[in-house]
């Protein structure tokens, strides 16, 4: 076929915009101080200093940011895979009364959520604690882990569950021994997104972590420059390019699991 | 979804968000003896669901209704006063008009998101050239982004004497524009969410694109139909039921956003939304000096019942579509 170039350069144009943002924050948090508000379009004063912030001021909330985030994948797969596998698999009265409530459950706002979460974690006295915080970001994740899951399940052929069975494999070793295996990538698939899910969260760290000190998110992190009466945009932005870190791996690497995790699950048996 | 077999670039991330366009859960009947095992392996679920989204949504509402001060938040017994706050949030002076800046800020957002969406994805379909792959990819990093950072650099981009967004203006002569001003932020944090929410158009009107037969444009364009008149009677048309999905499923999406209003412009002047203005009774500046968190419940449970009507339209139409 032929492939015309004009429309490459179409494409990489309004690339280009869309990601102009991204550019301008890599290209300010490279800039000296005095010179940010020159507003240059590379960073001709450059220099590394912001991130020399970032390394000093905020390795604990990226530390948090990151316990935070492989909490909510524990407990997101800990909850989804099982449901999944009962909602792909063994059918119960009520099943798609649940699959409808997951789907309402992605509707809820999270403010709302979030003040009933703080109304309840004050009682509870876990109010600015972690794993408070790992509990609510996973309300993000899990009806859209259960969701996903289920689908690939429900392709994973009966005749190798009922295989299993014949040979004598109780539920639990189906699942963990036959499912599980096969679902490999779709489980790696929604742990990433819980994971980049639970990094980007705003409104629950801001409401139900906010006087926790350092145990606060990276999200916190760069949120406190915004409150400053001085507003710096060099570490700020330095430290937004830290945090987007996450994404950047997640568009490099998820491509690759769920590629093979779609076409996995009908090859191998 | 089986058209493609080869699945490269940003195919991952893709397919993840089309998902969320397809709730529907496959559910075949099967044996009795299943049923148990089935209940025993949702448990944890039913339980979690129960105490981490019934409860605090149930909490939500219970405080709506009950009249909280800084003592009674703490220690109990907040006297119970009916529909009395509603009433109150609903006589506010400002009620109606943060209703129609909500209104504005959704509809303009969806419209936006929507063409823009739908013409990159046509763009891309068409494609044939090279990189298309990887600069499709591309395009999802807004969405990936936490909004926290989108937000600070939007903020940063619109500085009104340092921005390079007026610095671009001046190049063309144009004088500054006050863009995080309370009479202009309305329309500022619009183009931002306009920003955030084009991948996820992109992708799914792009997957949509991709389930109609390209036959269709063949024989069209064998009988003389011009790209225009192709995309007006084929595309269009058969882009329907996604385009339908895409548009509620916005629509349920934009009408909760918080963050990047927030961390914008703390939902001043003309961008306070309902979930804005609910979020900051609560948790915003000053909040700690009165206790607003009845009122904030308030909004918060009508801003629920919207987003649930346009859900359960959406889940209606996905119903009719299956059958």
């Amino acid at each position: 076929m032929r492939r015309p170039p004009w429309k490459t350069v179409i494409a990489i144009i309004l690339t280009a915009i869309m990601l102009f943002p991204v550019y301008w924050m890599i290209n300010v948090s490279f800039t000296r101080r005095a010179s940010i508000r020159k507003g240059d379009l590379v960073p001709r004063d450059f220099t590394v200093e912001h991130y020399a912030v970032v390394l000093r001021d905020q390795l604990p909330h990226l530390a948090t940011s990151l316990l935070i985030g492989l909490g909510t994948v524990a407990l997101t797969l800990l909850l989804a895979a099982p449901a999944a596998y009962g909602l792909s698999k063994l059918p119960f009265p009520g099943s798609r009364g649940l699959a409808f409530g997951l789907i309402v459950a992605q509707m809820v706002p999270a403010v709302v959520m979030s003040l009933g979460f703080y109304s309840i974690y004050t009682r509870l006295g876990i109010l600015n604690t972690v794993p408070g915080l790992i509990v609510a970001d996973s309300t993000i994740a899990v009806p859209f882990a259960v969701m996903l899951l289920t689908a690939f399940m429900t392709g994973i052929p009966r005749e190798m569950v009922e295989a299993a069975r014949i040979d004598g494999a109780s539920h639990g070793r189906v699942f963990w021994s036959v499912v599980l295996p096969l679902s490999r990538n779709s489980l790696i698939t929604v742990s990433l997104f819980a994971f980049l899910w639970s990094w980007s969260d705003f409104i629950f760290a801001s409401t139900l972590n906010r006087e926790g000190g350092s145990l606060r998110p990276i999200t916190m992190g760069i949120y406190d420059y915004i409150g400053a009466q001085n507003q710096e945009w060099g570490p700020m932005m330095a430290t937004a390019v830290v945090a987007s870190i996450p994404a950047a791996v997640l568009l490099v690497v998820a491509q690759k699991y769920v590629a093979a995790g779609v076409t996995a699950g009908a090859v191998k048996d | 979804m089986g058209a493609r077999s080869v699945r490269t670039g940003a195919s991952a991330v893709e397919e993840e968000m089309t998902q969320l366009a397809r709730p529907g859960l496959p559910v075949t009947r099967r044996r009795h003896s299943t049923t148990w095992a089935g209940i025993a392996f949702a448990a944890p679920l039913l339980a979690y669901l129960g105490l981490f989204y019934a409860y605090p949504l149930g909490e939500n509402i219970a405080m709506s209704l009950q009249r909280f001060d800084r003592g009674t938040f703490v220690h109990g017994g907040a006297p119970f006063v009916g529909f009395d706050i509603y009433r109150e949030v609903v006589g506010d002076a400002k009620f109606w008009r943060v209703v129609a800046q909500t209104g504005s800020f959704t509809l303009v957002s969806i419209i936006c998101q929507y063409s823009i969406g739908l013409a990159l994805a046509v763009f891309f379909h068409r494609g044939g050239f090279r990189l298309s792959t990887v600069l499709r990819g591309m395009f999802l990093v807004p969405w990936l982004l936490p909004v926290i950072v989108s937000g600070t650099v939007w903020q940063w981009m619109m500085n009104p004497d340092n921005g390079v967004l007026n610095s671009a203006l001046g190049v063309f002569g144009a004088g500054p524009v006050w863009w995080l001003n309370s009479h202009n932020a309305l329309m500022s944090v619009t183009i931002a969410n306009i920003w955030l929410g084009v991948p996820f158009n992109l992708v799914i009107l792009y997957s949509g694109l991709q389930n109609i037969p390209a036959d269709l444009y063949a024989a069209a364009s064998i009988d003389g139909a011009g790209a225009w008149q192709q995309f007006w009677r084929i595309t269009m048309p058969l882009l329907r039921p996604v385009s339908i999905i895409t548009v509620l499923l916005g629509l349920v999406y934009t009408l909760k956003v918080v963050d990047i209003i927030w961390i914008m412009t703390m939902g001043a002047g003309t961008s306070q939304t309902l979930a804005t203005w609910s979020y900051g009774m609560a948790f915003g500046k000053g909040a700690s000096t009165v206790i607003r968190y009845s009122q904030a419940s308030a909004v918060g449970t009508i801003l629920l019942v919207v987003a649930l009507v346009f859900g359960l339209v959406y889940l209606a139409l996905q119903r009719r579509g299956e059958d």
